[in-house]
């Protein structure tokens, strides 16, 4: 046999027993060709996409089927709508959403990103028009998420993007906010919701794919009780290779499918509130009892270089976030964690100066005020602009108080209602204009 | 040649191969290989099919060996030899 009978049970352990499975195909299509004078015209023109989401989904469920691999959604990046809406009224962001979301649910696309904007240094009429209808469209719409990208290490950050993008998610319901993030740095090809847009410089239209594979990690970890760093380094990056093949196998089968480029797998490994798929989980396994404890940074910066670089072996088609991607709510012991007090948001940036990629699916109190929610957002930014790292903010902001949970089922999980400290920073966060560019900046000529 | 991998993971009990291959055959599925082994205590036969032949998608195929399995009581799972290329090989 071309395979032995303990290479093919391996394999089948990880698809069947540790949750391995892709997270995502996402299709990054441009849709600037719909741009036109009114809205009427707009919508007409974006209406001759719905052929190919009918082909994307046809590829997706073929190899799907073909190769006996679950894959969980299937998402559509579109062009960000700050191009649309420069040339439109700030009332038509909304109607191009709904109509967005409306093909979505159609042709069966779980999600569609790119009611979004870049505003890192100040604002285009388009972006400004995207940031004030930002919680109109999103709580209109069901499918449809959007990105402000309010920060970049070569334009600097927008304290005043941060701010109009507070007001709009604490007009929002968990529903929407949960749909919708602020950004520094953002890449031009991810295949994560709600950071997923179709960037500059990307061809006509790319595949891009996420894969979910912590249990496989957490369980070949737990399995082969390392005694050296080096060995566990080893465990993890070679597991992480095996976990990015099947990313690379299944974008490039779909991409051919359909005649496209297959451009992107992201590392990042995409936890799931499901038993087993928890990347605290793989922490607790490397020997921190608690995710959190003193040690997790360097537990995950050692995750993540093996998972780099065993990923770097396995596809030479590396995008998107690729870092530590914990989302609390959707990462079962993290959730659990950050209930028991473990997990704060001290913690979360912490990580987020190693390799985690922001602070992800956090709820705040809205009694604790907006202020310190445009602080806790520019801490995260701030170190997306020193250390030139992608990171981001995805905020709930909920009635209930620290300390308790809301339950958004599915993939989303538990949400953690996290304390924020009780200071007043309203001096700092009521500063007019934006940070500039930091030293990086000058490193990049 | 287009080749499947099957694994079944169950009880051992006897009717378990011939059920499987009856069903391989009436598609036109050729096994190349065979091999069992035992992982935790719990049986796994591993095969390798050619289904350039195959009358059916490798999707149906593998709905019908489902369901096969569930009448004998074991778990049935089919991929596309590629899957094992790509995992298993650098």
């Amino acid at each position: 046999m071309r395979y032995t009978a303990e290479e093919i049970v391996e394999v089948h352990r990880m698809l069947s027993e540790e949750q391995l499975d892709i997270r995502s195909v996402t299709l990054s299509v441009n849709t600037l060709f719909a741009i036109a004078g009114n809205l009427e015209a707009t919508l007409k023109r974006l209406e001759s996409l719905g052929g190919t989401l009918e082909r994307f989904v046809k590829a997706v469920d073929e190899v799907s089927g073909k190769y006996g691999i679950r894959i969980v959604t299937k998402r559509v990046a579109v062009s960000p709508i700050q191009f649309f809406l420069e040339s439109l009224s700030e009332e038509d962001g909304p109607e191009i959403a709904e109509f967005l979301d409306g093909l979505a649910q159609e042709y069966k696309i779980d999600y569609i990103s790119g009611y979004s904007a870049f505003a890192d240094r100040g604002f285009t009429n388009g972006a400004l028009r995207v940031i004030k209808t930002f919680a109109e469209a999103l709580n209109s719409t069901r499918r449809l998420t959007g990105m402000i990208n309010a920060a970049s290490t070569v334009a600097g950050m927008n304290f005043e993007a941060i701010k109009l993008y507070v007001d709009e998610v604490f007009r929002m319901p968990p529903t929407s906010s949960s749909r919708a993030t602020i950004m520094a740095n953002v890449p031009p090809d991810s295949p994560f919701v709600p950071s997923a847009h179709h960037g500059l410089g990307m061809p006509e239209a790319t595949i891009n794919v996420a894969v979910s594979g912590p249990g496989v990690i957490e369980s070949a970890i737990r399995r082969s009780r390392p005694k050296t760093l080096q060995e566990l380094h080893d465990v993890i990056k070679r597991a992480a290779f095996k976990v990015t093949r099947l990313g690379e196998l299944i974008g490039r089968k779909v991409a051919e499918r359909m005649g496209i480029d297959f451009t992107t797998v992201d590392l990042s490994l995409a936890p799931s509130p499901a038993v087993g798929d928890s990347v605290a989980g793989i922490i607790e396994a490397m020997g921190i009892s608690r995710m959190g404890g003193h040690g997790s940074l360097a537990a995950l910066a050692v995750l993540m270089d093996a998972v780099k670089k065993g990923g770097a072996m396995a596809t030479s088609a590396v995008g998107g976030l690729s870092g530590a991607f914990i989302p609390v709510s959707e990462d079962s012991v993290m959730a659990e964690r950050a209930l028991e007090g473990y997990v704060d948001f001290y913690t979360l940036i912490a990580l987020s100066a190693v390799c985690n990629t922001g602070v992800d699916m956090v709820a705040v109190s809205k009694s604790q005020g907006k202020e310190k929610v445009v602080g806790l957002i520019a801490d995260v930014l701030a170190l997306g602009i020193t250390l030139n790292k992608t990171l981001g903010v995805r905020v709930i902001p909920v009635d209930s108080p620290p300390g308790s949970y809301v339950d958004l089922g599915g993939l989303l999980g538990r949400v953690i209602v996290m304390k924020l400290k009780d200071v007043d920073v309203s001096g700092f966060v009521s500063l007019a204009g934006y940070v500039p560019s930091t030293l990086k900046r000058l490193e990049l000529g | 040649m287009e080749n499947a991998v099957i694994v079944v993971v169950g009880a051992d009990k006897p009717g378990i191969v011939a059920g499987i291959a009856s069903k391989l055959a009436e598609n036109n599925a050729n096994i190349i290989d065979i091999s069992q082994t035992v992982v935790r205590g719990i049986f796994a036969m591993v095969m390798v099919v050619d289904i350039s032949e195959c009358k059916v998608s490798l999707a149906e195929l593998r709905r019908q060996l489902q369901e096969k399995g569930k009448e004998l009581g074991v778990e049935v799972q089919a991929y596309h030899e590629e899957v094992f290329r790509y995992m298993e090989r650098v």
